[in-house]
């Protein structure tokens, strides 16, 4: 119990203290995984566009293979992107490995999938009949699907908190293909590995529950925004 | 094909099916500028698709519709002629936001900002002036449907297409919705194709009545020759409630 509560109380004396090493890592950690998030909403919400309103021939098995890699195993990831990028990889010439743009593309890789599936969902189920509506009032087809997007805002919103839930709290592929090197790429993930390798459990904690409140943060923003969006809410 | 000079929309030669069987064979229809057309006829007739045909929003697989005589398909219209036109469904199909929002939609996709006295004219017209903010999962069945009539008339299309707009509305809506068609058509000329299956409501509205039965037209005629000179035995029939479908 001693170690929650010294836990506990390090993370406040390092968060009032404005520990230049602790800002160093929680800035790490919110841009590449808030850099991870928007490619991957610049990717996925298309996808989860067209896939949601699209029939076409092997849709099926589309969204059978985006229905798995809403479940992609990080480490599976990191090792990918890592042999990808390592020297003697088909990447290795863009000297990324070790980056934080490497753990930034391990993340988009990991968040696009539940970006574009959840999207999907939400999209998919707004009536039919609302689009010949909205043609008939004169929206362009633009207008369509802008319009349609924010009718599934709801979905679209849980989409990009599930994504970022995955990606600020993964370790497997951000550990791989980042390294965890200080000042470098040590974001509060590996930095809490690493802090309960050398048997440092209080930090380990105080990282923990910076990380939680981060988190919590996130989403509370985002289930604001969503409450502000939806009349319903 | 022959125009007829106030002929505003023309369908020709249509002939459109799903799967095996056809569900429309029209060889031609002419809507008056100006003119309330009612189409009636059973379930499953084939209005809907008739009207989606004319709305542009579905192209018939033979056939033309023509638009101030200029033949036209939903993928060529221009957006400027589409947005003279447009429809209320039987579902209301509001989006989920405000009522006022929602009235506005049209305005606000043609780039008008304008719009905020045409908005508050619209709702005044429909009585909902008073729901302006409210969000339309508040609102009445019978509401909702008023909702979608002024998000339509706000835009003052020359062609209003409604598809079984008062479909399971109770009475004082239904008059409520037939008065502000009726105004619409006669304050601002505006032409109106109802698909109904209520025979009286198409009494009630119409200047001209078409019988639609397994999606072709057997008799088209003005309102008073259709039900009490109706040409055709089965126009007899289906307005006696003969005609068992």
């Amino acid at each position: 119990m001693d170690v929650f509560l010294n836990g506990f109380r390090q993370a406040l004396e390092l968060i009032l203290s404005l520990d230049p090493d602790l800002l160093e890592i929680v800035r790490l950690s919110l841009v590449v995984s808030g850099a991870a998030l928007g490619m991957s909403a610049i990717m996925g919400l298309p996808v989860g566009i067209f896939l949601g309103l699209k029939d076409f021939p092997g849709k099926r098995l589309v969204v059978a293979v985006v229905y798995t890699g809403m479940g992609l195993p990080p480490v599976v990831v990191g090792l990918v992107v890592y042999l990808l990028l390592s020297r003697q990889g088909p990447l290795g010439e863009w000297g990324w490995l070790f980056t934080p743009k490497a753990m930034m593309l391990t993340q988009t890789i990991l968040a696009l999938p539940l970006i574009g599936g959840f999207t999907m969902t939400a999209v998919a189920a707004i009536p039919p009949a609302l689009m010949l509506q909205l043609r008939s009032l004169g929206a362009t087809r633009r207008q369509i699907v802008l319009t349609l997007l924010y009718e599934a805002r709801a979905g679209v919103l849980a989409a990009l908190v599930a994504g970022f839930g995955a990606i600020i709290s993964e370790v497997g592929s951000v550990l791989i293909v980042g390294g965890n090197i200080a000042h470098k790429t040590r974001v509060l993930t590996t930095a809490i590995v690493l802090e309960t390798r050398k048997g440092n459990f209080s930090m380990a904690i105080a990282l923990g529950l910076i990380l939680l409140a981060l988190t919590f943060s996130a989403n509370w923003f985002l289930l604001h925004l969503q409450g502000r969006l939806d009349p319903r809410a | 094909m022959m125009k007829h000079a106030d002929s505003i929309l023309q369908l020709e030669g249509i002939r459109h099916r799903y799967e095996d069987h056809f569900v429309l064979r029209i060889p031609a229809l002419d809507i008056q500028a100006g003119e309330i057309l009612a189409v009636v006829g059973p379930s499953g007739a084939g209005k809907s698709t008739l009207l989606r045909i004319m709305n542009f929003l579905e192209k018939p697989q033979q056939g033309r519709v023509y638009y101030h005589h200029q033949a036209y398909t939903p993928a060529n219209l221009p957006i400027a002629l589409r947005r003279q036109m447009t429809a209320v469904f039987q579902q209301p199909l509001l989006l989920n936001t405000s009522v006022w929002n929602n009235v506005g939609y049209g305005l606000r996709v043609r780039g008008e900002r304008n719009g905020k006295e045409a908005i508050r004219q619209a709702l005044k017209a429909v009585g909902l002036e008073h729901l302006a903010r409210h969000g339309v999962h508040r609102l009445s069945g019978g509401e909702a449907q008023r909702v979608a009539l002024a998000r339509a008339l706000v835009l003052d299309p020359e062609i209003l297409f409604l598809d079984e707009p008062t479909a399971n509305l109770d009475p004082g809506n239904v008059r409520i919705i037939e008065t502000i068609i009726r105004q619409a058509n006669e304050a601002r000329g505006t032409t109106v194709v109802l698909v109904t299956h209520n025979i009286w409501q198409a009494r009630r509205l119409a200047h001209r009545v078409a019988l639609l039965l397994d999606g072709a037209i057997i008799e088209i005629a003005p309102v008073e020759t259709f039900f009490q000179h109706p040409q055709d035995p089965r126009t007899a029939a289906f307005l006696t409630g003969d005609l068992i479908y």
